[in-house]
């Protein structure tokens, strides 16, 4: 079994071999040593990603919008990525993305779940017909088994940024919160005199 | 009350002074035996022929925690014995397994452990090392200790050591256990802390080793190894370039190492009435220490310069200083440092710096236990920050690195490249040597300068992430300013690939907080080394106390 240490480091020295400057290879070292540990085919997506790569020219976002579109090109997973993560407050404000054509969008996914973490906040991606929740950088969630999936270009590739909230009812949390309290114990009067504040008025 | 704050990191992370670093109270080798003195060390196999070939392992046992060095010795012509990391063979290999091997652990450990690099390894195993013997030395022990005469004593200590380590690996390597799965075990917390009990325990397998061959080689004759001999040898090592871009590639851990001396001298300048007994140790462990220094032997023109200045300088400082201090007076240490700094050399200031923390553990433990780093959580650049925030934070941390002239050839004359036979990092003439395209991210004096450049020609107020959008092929230089900025002792204030680059500089500043003894450079990209040397032996440990580094050798 190959360490994360030598899947981060070989990961990274590929991606600079296949042209991408080294700041960037940094980033792809530590995404590959992440998918690999949520068990999805980051090596497997990234050899691909980078034989094709290597000596193209390949292209990122020049500007984070709600609508992000080249000419009939498809984005760089890795120029995205970053690009994404750097832009983290346009992203919260924006809300919802898109980016239309991404080559191999699996490798988009650490960018991504590394950024909900930063803006503390879960993001949806949707990948053509893949559903993802990202969870603040612990796990990734989907609607199809994607361990072993290589895509090799999304039409569409939808980041939407999910609002804190509950995800259960109130009255499930009431009827929890009432057995909770039975680890409670009543205070007498005695106790109650000698507590945290007894004895004082409002205004001292 | 006086004011002491930290050193300037600009005077104090430049190459030549980094180069003076001395071992100190912070050593990774002397707080491996502060935290483990009490485990219990033990041999658990010895299966040794009349030669010393075979499997030996020692347990390092406490509660229910067990780590083991499985050893496996074999014969090598003296044809194959080479100390450089391109060698395939060597006299021993060492794996410091986790927790006791099983008799399937050694024979899947006795087919991958010989080989090294092409080896490979499991999440069970945290180091990996081989060694070879320093023949002249081990053979003379062996003859002297077989006709029952204990080896003489001369030949011991121009050398020092029975064997020399010319590789350790851990976090990783060739399948080791990454460090995320045993960072939370508290026996470890610092830094190259199984590093240092894998070279501690191979050290112990040397001389029963030698006890073993002289014993089948006469029967009826042999003696054993006398304990003050043994505890004058260490374990020698060879050490290259390959260690030089670490301490670059691992900028938040750097920061921590120097932060932690540099933190432990302002406490210590700051403290207003000096304790006698305090004053003692410290004058006590100098003049041990500097007996000592006529045992560093080396061929080396720049180390012999260098340990001719650190004699001067404590010559001057035992005559000047010492005999004529008055330690009873307020900020003795402070006063005291001061006067380093105006009359010594780096090398003097630095080795005075080291011998200030003598008698203080309860300044030094807990800095120790802050010597690692979660460098992870420091990596992510803060995109929203403006272009103007970039400038200061390069104006206020960089000033020294953005008055070279990077345009002048003499300053950008090496590069740093990964061999293709040994993945190992060399360096190599830009201007003679082909492949400097492929060069690794390690000038960053040249880069901090090239980004301060092209954040001149930017709009102040755009932020990071619309910069990086159009510039990514300086984002890992940016990377480093968000570093530095949090971390004033990250970066290496200087030209690492200027003509005038001394890599061993590079490589003392890492060994000395190894805890390094006797740097004895072969040329200004290579050195031996000696750990160990005066350290309790295993039996010793339990009462040993923390200056036996400076035992008489």
């Amino acid at each position: 079994m190959r360490s994360s240490s030598e899947i981060e480091t070989i990961s990274k020295r590929a991606t600079k071999a296949a042209g991408f400057p080294w700041g960037i290879a940094e980033e792809v070292g530590k995404n590959i040593k992440n998918l690999e540990l949520l068990s999805i085919a980051g090596i497997e997506n990234l050899n691909l990603y980078l034989h094709l790569a290597k000596g193209r020219i390949l292209y990122g976002p020049k500007k984070i919008l709600n609508q992000n579109k080249l000419d009939g090109k498809s984005f760089c997973p890795f120029y995205t990525g970053s690009a994404l993560l750097d832009s983290a407050n346009k992203v919260l404000e924006i809300k919802k993305l898109t980016f239309h054509l991404v080559d191999f969008p699996i490798l988009l996914i650490p960018f991504i779940n590394r950024l909900s973490y930063k803006i503390g906040k879960k993001i949806n991606l949707r990948i053509d017909n893949y559903n993802f929740v990202l969870n603040l950088n612990q796990f990734v969630s989907s609607n199809k088994d994607i361990s072993k999936v290589i895509i090799e270009n999304a039409k569409l590739v939808e980041i939407e940024v999910i609002e804190n909230e509950d995800s259960f009812e109130t009255s499930t949390w009431n009827k929890l919160y009432e057995l909770s309290s039975e680890t409670f114990v009543e205070e007498n009067e005695r106790l109650k005199a000698i507590g945290a504040g007894a004895g004082l008025v409002d205004n001292d | 009350m006086r004011q002491i704050d930290l050193r300037n990191p600009k005077e104090i992370m430049t190459l030549s002074r980094l180069g003076s670093f001395h071992q100190s109270k912070l050593s990774f080798l002397r707080s491996f035996i502060r935290e483990f003195k009490d485990w219990k060390f033990q041999r658990d196999l010895f299966e040794l022929d009349k030669d010393g070939y075979g499997v030996a392992v020692y347990s390092v046992q406490k509660d229910s925690r067990s780590y083991s060095l499985v050893c496996f010795a074999s014969e090598l012509d003296s044809e194959e014995r080479s100390d450089r990391v391109i060698a395939t063979k060597w006299d021993a290999a060492f794996v410091l397994h986790d927790g006791i091997p099983t008799k399937e652990d050694i024979q899947r450990l006795k087919q991958n452990v010989p080989k090294q690099e092409v080896g490979r390894l499991s999440y069970k195993e945290l180091t990996l090392s081989r060694a070879n013997k320093s023949v002249r030395v081990f053979e003379h022990t062996v003859e002297a200790l077989a006709s029952g005469n204990q080896p003489d004593e001369n030949v011991l200590k121009d050398v020092g050591y029975l064997y020399r380590t010319t590789a350790v690996y851990g976090s990783g390597k060739f399948g080791l256990a990454d460090r995320y799965r045993i960072k939370e075990r508290t026996e470890i917390c610092g830094p190259f802390r199984l590093e240092m009990m894998l070279v501690y325990l191979v050290r112990q397998f040397t001389f029963d080793q030698v006890n073993h061959i002289a014993k089948l080689r006469n029967p009826s004759k042999a003696v054993e190894l006398d304990n003050n001999i043994a505890r004058s040898l260490g374990i020698g090592n060879s050490t290259g370039l390959g260690m030089a871009p670490f301490i670059i590639n691992h900028p938040t851990l750097l920061h921590n190492w120097i932060y932690s001396r540099e933190e432990a001298l302002r406490q210590i300048r700051s403290i207003k009435k000096v304790d006698v007994e305090d004053f003692n140790k410290f004058k006590n462990c100098f003049l041990r220490s500097k007996i000592n220094i006529q045992s560093w032997k080396t061929e080396s023109e720049y180390q012999t310069d260098k340990i001719k200045k650190l004699c001067k300088d404590l010559i001057i400082f035992e005559n000047q200083f010492l005999s004529e201090l008055n330690f009873k007076e307020d900020y003795f240490w402070d006063d005291l440092y001061k006067w380093t700094e105006e009359k010594l050399s780096d090398e003097g200031i630095e080795y005075i710096v080291s011998m200030l923390m003598e008698p203080y553990d309860n300044i030094i433990n807990p800095l120790v236990e802050n010597m690692s780093s979660e460098e992870d959580l420091y990596f992510d650049i803060p995109g929203e920050r403006l272009i103007s925030d970039l400038i200061n934070i390069i104006k206020d941390n960089y000033s020294n690195i953005l008055s070279i002239d990077f345009s002048s050839e003499k300053e950008i004359t090496n590069f740093w490249f990964i061999s293709k036979n040994k993945e190992e990092p060399r360096l190599a003439n830009r201007h003679e040597e082909e492949g400097s395209e492929l060069e690794q991210p390690l000038a960053i004096a040249r880069d901090i300068s090239h980004l301060f450049k092209k954040l001149s020609e930017s709009p102040a107020i755009q932020t990071v992430a619309e910069f990086l959008m159009q510039n990514n092929e300086l984002r890992h230089a940016v990377r480093r300013c968000f570093i530095i900025e949090k971390f004033p002792y990250s970066e290496i204030q200087d030209n690492t690939i200027g003509s005038k680059l001394v890599p061993i500089d590079m490589l003392r500043l890492k060994l000395s907080f190894f805890g390094a003894q006797k740097f004895d450079p072969r040329s200004s990209r290579w050195l031996r080394i000696n750990m160990y040397q005066g350290a309790p032996l295993i039996e010793e440990l339990k009462n040993t106390n923390d200056t036996w580094i400076y035992n008489q050798l």
